[in-house]
């Protein structure tokens, strides 16, 4: 094996993972892994049915069970006022049910004993008596008059209609509807799926009667403002409360909001005055916490005879489940789904969005995407791929002929968004070229001479990451800004703490990266901290692609402000002006003369043993980074199949992802980001999907129905990329996680669409499985 | 009531009293404290929780622990040999093979069962083998990689005198 020159760490370095050393060694540190004197365990009993009154709960055998310390039901909650919380949507959800439940799978009662084998059997034990009622299983049941009413305990809530929320302009958008040569529809429903995180969610709360002090151990992705929010709903003073978010097996958006029984565990730990632990089993998971998607979309595309986009017009009816509690910027009521228009410069779009309560899991949030951008991003590359169909252009063709061109941004969107930088000709060219676009389409030609179906799926997908600014994007009233504290101790070594919160994305690497670049300090002897409010400045969290664009901007900004004091210093050391000295990768010298130099281990030390009269000891700072605009990353995805005829199998024969999320700090772990994502969009395509039966039974609540993607069916990728900086971002970086799944679900779609769309058949709901490819081609007479 | 078994783990005896329906992987986390196995879907879907018994992987959260009475298990923390890790482990940080580290352990030691059986396997043999531990982070290319890098270490130290490899580690 060849020796390697151990890199530094620069921006562009691969260095391997800090991280990873405990990880392989089964010494991470993760929800489930604390365990404290004296604690407790808490099972939780949920409902069997979607819809349904409860006539009363009897506790009493699950109390007689020995170990048994406590059970907790709504009622005794209420005498708290904690039977209800506020959503990060503005909503309110039951903590734990006390007039009616209201999705299989809410949280009715808690047992809490000594051991978790007895919590469970405990509370199988508890009674309840339900007067089972109609369940509303889709969004358009639920708008339908005459549709039983789900929040009848909400006041002046006289149906089930959430909200309405428009963006874009729609006189406009008629007017070029009017003019248009033909318009172009579809309609397709992206249906609910669910984050997975390897991981479930949990928490060990540990709250000190004497002192009053909240410990809690929570699977959050967001610890900072889940302190907030627990000192508003639990009335808690927020300096006695402290979350500590360990090592994250996965979160991808599951790990964002705040469950009831994070709520239930605390206020038992508080009543009974021991630490209570609550994790989830994988059912509980799936059937109760933060889902995904669900839209129901219908989408527009005026066209000119020549392939050019006159317009867009898009409705949406979104299924919330029974508390509106999605995770989202206040303003937005669909999210960002508005991002629509993608990467086309369309000077007329208008968006409608509804949304209702169902009897479903509440939570909507996004799985591995920037508040609802896949649904949309889903939405616009499906149908300019309808597009390309009905008017018998090339998909690449009408792309190109649409794309916002490089010399248009800064660009303003029709819906609002001002798109920093991108160059989506490029990109798309160094897929093709990477895929050899043309040499394939020969071969489905000659392919479908002999009738069988080949098919090449484009997206080219823009994506808006990287909230705030605080200004316009916040969490339940909590700007969107991020945090970076710097510590450059004597010796030269430095803690960074951060707001944000890894879950796998490798920040402990790629932010001591940030400051290695900025201060020239090695990777190696950087620490970086989060997760623990306690130990780390105020941030809103890692979710939305948003811990490159804003804490990492944020770490880039701390490391220049000690910059500036350290140049103080080295012209001190240096008996030199301080115009005068110069910093270049860890050492300050004297313009002219780079022989005589100080590192920044020099400065360092002499920040706390020898500094110029006047100046403050130490080199130490934050920075709370407000970002002045989102980024928009951006790419193309080529995807080939190859479909049976006889059986309806997809087989993703190649998958070629061009991504450009701007500079990347850490291309290995980029990659990684990428991989996962793309693997995740398969999932999304072909497999994952939660649904209900007409009763509002939940199909999908264990990995027998819900399916992910192993390494034996995920396809390999072939990746490219190019390098549009952001003009805004300190260090020009993007943020990459979730590019992927942003992008792919619809390249993979298209790719089916494509090998069968001669055939008539134009639109095919995710997960497209075997059987409804062979039922689509059955109906067409094309099935063998 | 509870009843008495003997398990080695990580090459050590481990006797206890355990009540029959506890699961082996409760038993490791929860009684022995070896937390490096994780549960990650109850149904022996994801592989989160895989040990190898006797030498084979096996998803210890369905399998009882009484049931591995008289039995050698090994979890992520018998990889090690003193303070060398083992191939696999170093070969997963090397190739990116992981990223939240939760899979990871299972990951590697279902690896470890393949390169006991298969030295030198190909592509489909090392996807196919670890078909049922599911990685919701890497998309398994790196994974991959890393089993087939450590199968190429493995290899080129089954050949050398086993001196020379130990003064190497």
């Amino acid at each position: 094996m060849a020796v390697e020159t151990p890199l530094k760490g620069n921006i562009g370095d691969s260095i391997k993972r800090k991280e990873d050393d405990r990880f392989i060694r089964g010494k991470g540190n993760y929800l489930d892994d604390v365990v404290l004197p004296g604690m407790l365990h808490m099972s939780i009993n949920r409902s069997p049915f979607a819809h349904a009154r409860i006539r009363s709960i009897n506790t009493a055998a699950a109390q007689a069970v020995p170990g048994v310390v406590a059970v907790v039901t709504g009622e005794l909650l209420a005498q708290h006022k904690l039977a209800w919380m506020p959503t990060l949507s503005g909503d309110t959800q039951a903590v734990l049910a006390t007039d009616k439940v209201r999705f299989q799978g809410q949280e009715v009662a808690c047992v809490i004993a000594n051991d978790p084998y007895v919590a469970r059997d405990a509370a199988a034990l508890i009674e309840v008596d339900y007067d089972v009622l109609t369940a509303v299983v889709t969004p358009q049941q639920a708008l339908q008059a005459g549709a039983p009413l789900i929040r009848d305990e909400k006041e002046g809530q006289k149906d089930n209609h959430i909200y309405h929320w428009e963006a874009g302009d729609k006189a406009k958008t008629d007017e070029a509807f009017a003019k248009a040569d033909r318009v172009v529809k579809l309609d397709t429903f992206y249906p609910r799926c669910h984050p997975s995180p390897l991981e479930t969610c949990g928490i060990v709360a540990d709250v000190n009667p004497a002192t009053g002090h909240a410990t809690l151990y929570m699977t959050s992705q967001a610890p900072h403002a889940h302190r907030t929010l627990f000192a508003i709903v639990a009335g808690l003073p927020e300096q006695n409360i402290r979350i500590i978010s360990p090592d994250i097996g996965g979160g991808f958006g599951n790990k964002v909001p705040i469950y009831p029984g994070y709520v239930v565990a605390t206020a038992a730990s508080l009543l009974i005055g021991k630490p209570v632990k609550w994790v989830e089993d994988r059912s509980e998971n799936l059937i109760s916490t933060g889902f995904a998607r669900d839209f129901h979309m219908s989408g527009e595309l005026a066209l000119r005879n020549d392939g050019r986009m006159l317009g867009l017009r898009v409705k949406m009816l979104s299924d919330n489940g029974a508390f509106y509690s999605d995770a989202q910027p206040t303003k937005f009521k669909a999210g960002l789904f508005h991002i629509v228009t993608g990467s086309y410069d369309l000077q007329a779009a208008h968006v409608e969005t509804d949304g209702a309560y169902t009897n479903k899991a509440p939570g909507g949030v996004a799985y591995r995407c920037s508040f609802r951008v896949t649904e949309a991003s889903y939405l616009i590359e499906r149908l300019v791929e309808s597009a390309a169909l009905e008017m018998n252009m090339d998909p690449t063709e009408i792309r190109l002929k649409n794309f916002i061109q490089p010399e248009q941004f800064p660009y303003m969107s029709a819906t609002g968004f001002e798109y920093d930088s991108g160059d989506y000709p490029r990109a798309m060219q160094v897929a093709l070229d990477k895929l050899g676009y043309q040499e394939l389409r020969k071969e489905q030609a000659e392919k479908r001479k002999k009738g069988e179906l080949m098919g090449i799926g484009v997206a080219s997908f823009t994506e808006v990451v990287g909230a705030g600014p605080g200004k316009h994007y916040d969490i339940a009233g909590l700007r969107m800004f991020d945090s970076a504290e710097l510590r450059v101790h004597p010796t030269g070594k430095a803690i960074l703490k951060l707001g944000v919160k890894s879950q796998g994305q490798g920040h402990e690497t790629t932010f001591a990266q940030i400051v290695t670049e900025e201060l020239g300090i090695p990777a190696a002897d950087i620490e970086v901290q989060e997760g623990d409010t306690d130990n780390t400045p105020y941030g809103l969290g890692t979710y939305a692609s948003r811990s490159t664009p804003v804490g990492g901007a944020a770490t880039a900004m701390v490391s220049r402000k000690l910059r500036d004091k350290a140049k103080k210093i080295a012209a001190h050391l240096l008996e030199a002006s301080e115009a005068d000295i110069e910093f270049d990768h860890g050492k300050f010298f004297v313009r002219g003369s780079p022989s005589k130099s100080k590192t920044i281990q020099d400065v360092a030390f002499a920040a706390y043993t020898n500094l110029p009269d006047g100046l403050e000891a130490g080199l130490e700072g934050v920075t709370y980074y407000d970002p002045p605009n989102m980024t928009f990353p951006f790419g193309t995805y080529l995807v080939v199949v190859d479909i049976d005829r006889g059986t309806g199998q997809v087989k993703v024969r190649r998958m070629v992802a061009v991504d450009d999320c701007g500079v990347r700090i850490n291309p290995m772990v980029v990659e990684g980001q990428i991989h996962g994502g793309l693997t995740e969009g398969f999932g999304i395509a072909f497999m994952e999907l939660i649904t209900f039966d007409e009763e509002g039974n939940c199909i999908g609540s264990n990995f027998t129905d819900y399916l992910l993607p192993t390494s034996w069916e995920t396809p390999k990728f072939e990746t490219g990329e190019t390098v549009t900086p952001s003009p805004h971002h300190p260090i020009g970086a993007k943020g990459v996680g979730e590019s992927a799944t942003v992008g792919s679900p619809a390249a993979y779609v298209n790719a089916v669409i494509d090998a069968v769309g001669h055939l008539g058949i134009r639109n095919i709901d995710m997960p497209v499985t075997s059987d409804k490819v062979w039922a689509a081609l059955n109906e067409k007479g094309a099935a063998e | 009531m509870g009843q008495p078994i003997t398990v080695t783990v990580n090459g050590e005896k481990r006797s206890a009293e355990v009540e029959p329906r506890l699961l082996l992987v409760h038993f490791l986390r929860e009684k022995l404290r070896l937390t490096g196995t994780h549960v990650g879907c109850d149904t022996t879907h994801c592989g989160a929780c895989t040990v190898l018994v006797d030498g084979t992987p096996v998803k210890s959260c369905t399998m009882l622990a009484v049931q591995a009475d008289g039995q050698q298990v090994t979890t992520v923390e018998g990889l090690m040999t003193g303070a060398a890790l083992h191939p696999i482990q170093v070969a997963f940080k090397q190739e990116h093979g992981l990223q939240c580290g939760f899979c990871t352990p299972g990951m590697m030691l279902t690896s470890v069962a393949l390169l006991k059986d298969n030295p030198d396997p190909s592509e489909d043999d090392i996807r196919w083998a670890l078909s049922g531990n599911i990685c919701r982070c890497t998309g398994y290319m790196n994974i991959v990689k890393a089993v087939k890098s450590a199968a190429v270490q493995m290899r080129a130290a089954a050949e050398v005198p086993a001196e020379t490899a130990a003064a190497r580690s």
